[in-house]
């Protein structure tokens, strides 16, 4: 008989998990019946919460405080100890004490997305119509509806204008938003391995990722909850394949190669006999520890209805016209899923509003993901354009 | 005599522009304080260093990875681009100077580069290796083969100069074009102005880099 061995189920239950999405370990801001959120697809959500964390402390004239935007299976949780996981923040490289974005000098914000399953209102959130989870009852949101409730939290934070709104990936499309949305409100931009628009073939990803989870029979139409099951089969399935985009080929044979796991010889089975197998069998079980499956679905959706010119006519200088926000874009040269080519339009875009732009590309084999790693190079930049942007802004030393 | 003695920079101290190229102070100080500033070939920056030292607002574009990276970690605001490909990306009267500095001569059409220049800029600073310099036509009717002096050292056939002219052709390609020269100055292997106003043939002759402030012409 071949041996196959599935994807074990999660260590943590469906009822720790759940546990954060309505009470989270993080900042909770609620806003009641008088403050909907007002959705693209025309629905009003309310009422609704959104998950926060903040470092640092606000100064006195609110002039120094950093939004970071989260990307597709990120949280708030950006540099402490994951609530759930027990992991270090996502994004320690470039928020902590002598890091780019050092608490001491800036209030750094970060929220969890609508739709999201950390805290902030999403599918796996209570309806209170029906006191049951929202599952797919939960309407379909955008990009710009995680940015219109980021901008409900900065209101009520007493924040008018950010110091800097920074993110990668889906945060760095929310950054471009924001910019589109509220110029205004925004002093400086850093937008790192995103798009002004999801391509066709990250669509496709996408696509490939909801069908594994819909395919999977504890998905139940959205309405596990209700059977007390999670789908995590195909949820696994979906993060593995997403997995292998944020990597790339140089990548993945630097750390693996044909190595095998814990063998000398092919086992001639199915099971996991290349360290690589063993590594995205991983990535898969632990992911969904800590995620919601129909949050997976309407976060992916989100990104792929993602497209800044399309929302101005298809030309996307008119999204950026008069523009004061200074802007600094990065992108990786081995990331395929958000190529460099991508970042470039959006910098002669920028170029052709007048915007005042700085764009780098930066050379890693590591793919999508080295955004989230100790890159030097990258970390630099971040550092050196935030401190010419705080010069500009007049933040000067300690608690600007 | 030094170039900021000739000309001084205000916001610049002596000592601070001891630190930069004798070329770059002269750009410098053809630009007016406030205004908003291009720089095509930045390289590593300095020059726009120095612009920014002085309260102008400026940008860049870069040809090279390594040179942007550095640029964009000094804080400056440089993209990755190519005079002859990304100029167009950017719309008229966007700048007060856009500046081709040492840059000309390695682009692949600079007639095409200079009208867009002149389109994008009310006003462009364009210096370039003279090749009318007498070290280089010596070079060529005595040494009989092609220049190389300090400042353009790479062989004829791993250099990225592909388009080198003399002072007179690029004062040829501005009268062909419309375009006005408000003030010119030809730099000696020093980088230090060549004093005297003399005509065009002895600039050309001793000029080692010609660095001219351009205007549109009539009707343009």
């Amino acid at each position: 008989m071949v041996g196959v061995k599935s994807i074990p189920s999660p260590a943590i239950s469906a009822d720790e998990r759940s546990h954060e999405v309505d009470h989270p370990s993080s900042l909770v801001a609620h806003f009641g019946a008088d403050q909907p959120l007002r959705l693209d697809c025309g629905i009003d959500l309310s009422p609704f919460q959104i998950a926060y964390q903040t470092y640092g402390e606000l100064n006195a004239d609110r002039s120094n405080a950093i939004l970071i935007c989260h990307a597709l299976t990120g949280d708030q949780h950006v540099a402490n100890v994951h609530p759930v996981t027990g992991k270090p923040g996502w994004w320690e490289t470039l928020v902590g004490a002598g890091r780019p974005l050092d608490p001491s000098q800036y209030f750094v914000i970060c929220a969890n997305v609508i739709g999201g399953c950390m805290g902030s209102t999403g599918p796996a959130s209570i309806n209170p119509a029906t006191g049951k989870v929202w599952g797919l009852d939960f309407p379909v949101i955008t990009i710009p509806d995680m940015v219109r409730a980021q901008a409900m939290l900065i209101d009520r934070l007493g924040i008018d204008t950010l110091f800097a709104v920074v993110g990668g990936s889906m945060g760095g499309m929310q950054v471009l938003q924001w910019t589109a949305a509220y110029p205004q409100r925004v002093f400086s931009a850093l937008a790192i391995a995103c798009s002004t628009r999801h391509s066709a073939q990250n669509i496709a990803f996408h696509e490939l990722g909801r069908q594994a989870v819909m395919a999977d029979p504890d998905w139940h139409n959205g309405g596990y909850a209700d059977h007390g099951l999670h789908p995590h089969r195909g949820l696994a399935v979906a993060r593995m394949a997403a997995h292998i985009t944020y990597l790339s080929d140089a990548a993945l044979h630097r750390k693996f190669g044909r190595r095998m796991q814990d063998r000398e010889l092919p086992t001639f089975s199915f099971d996991a006999d290349f360290q690589v197998e063993s590594y995205l069998r991983y990535q898969g079980s632990s992911f969904v520890e800590r995620f919601d499956a129909n949050s997976y679905l309407y976060l992916t959706r989100a990104m792929d209805y993602f497209d800044i010119a399309g929302d101005h006519g298809g030309v996307l200088a008119k999204a950026f016209a008069g523009i004061q926000t200074r802007f600094c874009v990065v992108s990786f040269t081995s990331d395929w899923l958000f190529p460099t080519s991508e970042s470039r339009a959006l910098v002669h875009a920028l170029n052709a509003s007048s915007a005042r732009v700085s764009f780098a590309e930066i050379e890693t084999d590591r793919g999508h993901d080295a955004f989230l790693l100790d890159v030097p190079e990258f970390l630099d930049i971040s550092r050196a354009f935030l401190q010419s942007a705080g010069k500009a802004r007049g933040l000067t030393g300690k608690n600007g | 005599m030094s170039v900021q003695e000739v000309l001084p920079l205000g916001g610049l101290s002596t000592e601070q522009s001891g630190q930069f190229r004798a070329d770059h102070l002269l750009v410098a100080g053809m630009v007016k304080a406030g205004s908003k500033v291009l720089d095509v070939g930045c390289g590593d920056g300095d020059l726009l260093q120095i612009l920014e030292t002085r309260g102008i607002d400026g940008r860049g574009i870069e040809l090279s990875r390594e040179g942007v990276n550095r640029c964009v970690a000094k804080g400056l605001a440089v993209v990755q681009g190519d005079a002859d490909t990304d100029l167009i990306n950017y719309p008229d009267d966007a700048f007060d100077y856009v500046i081709l500095s040492q840059t000309l001569q390695a682009t692949r059409q600079p007639k095409v580069v200079l009208e867009n220049l002149l389109r994008i800029g009310r006003r462009a600073i364009v210096s370039f290796p003279n090749f009318g310099f007498w070290k280089m036509r010596l070079q060529l009717l005595i040494g009989g083969h092609m220049p190389r002096t300090e400042n353009l050292p790479a062989s004829w056939y791993d250099t990225a100069n592909i388009h080198f002219c003399t002072i007179k052709d690029f004062v040829e390609l501005c009268d062909a074009i419309g375009v006005k020269m408000e003030r010119a100055e030809a730099l000696d292997l020093y980088g230090r102005p060549l004093r005297l106003r003399m005509p065009w043939w002895v600039w050309n002759l001793f000029g080692e880099q010609g660095v001219f402030l351009l205007t549109r012409g009539q009707g343009k």
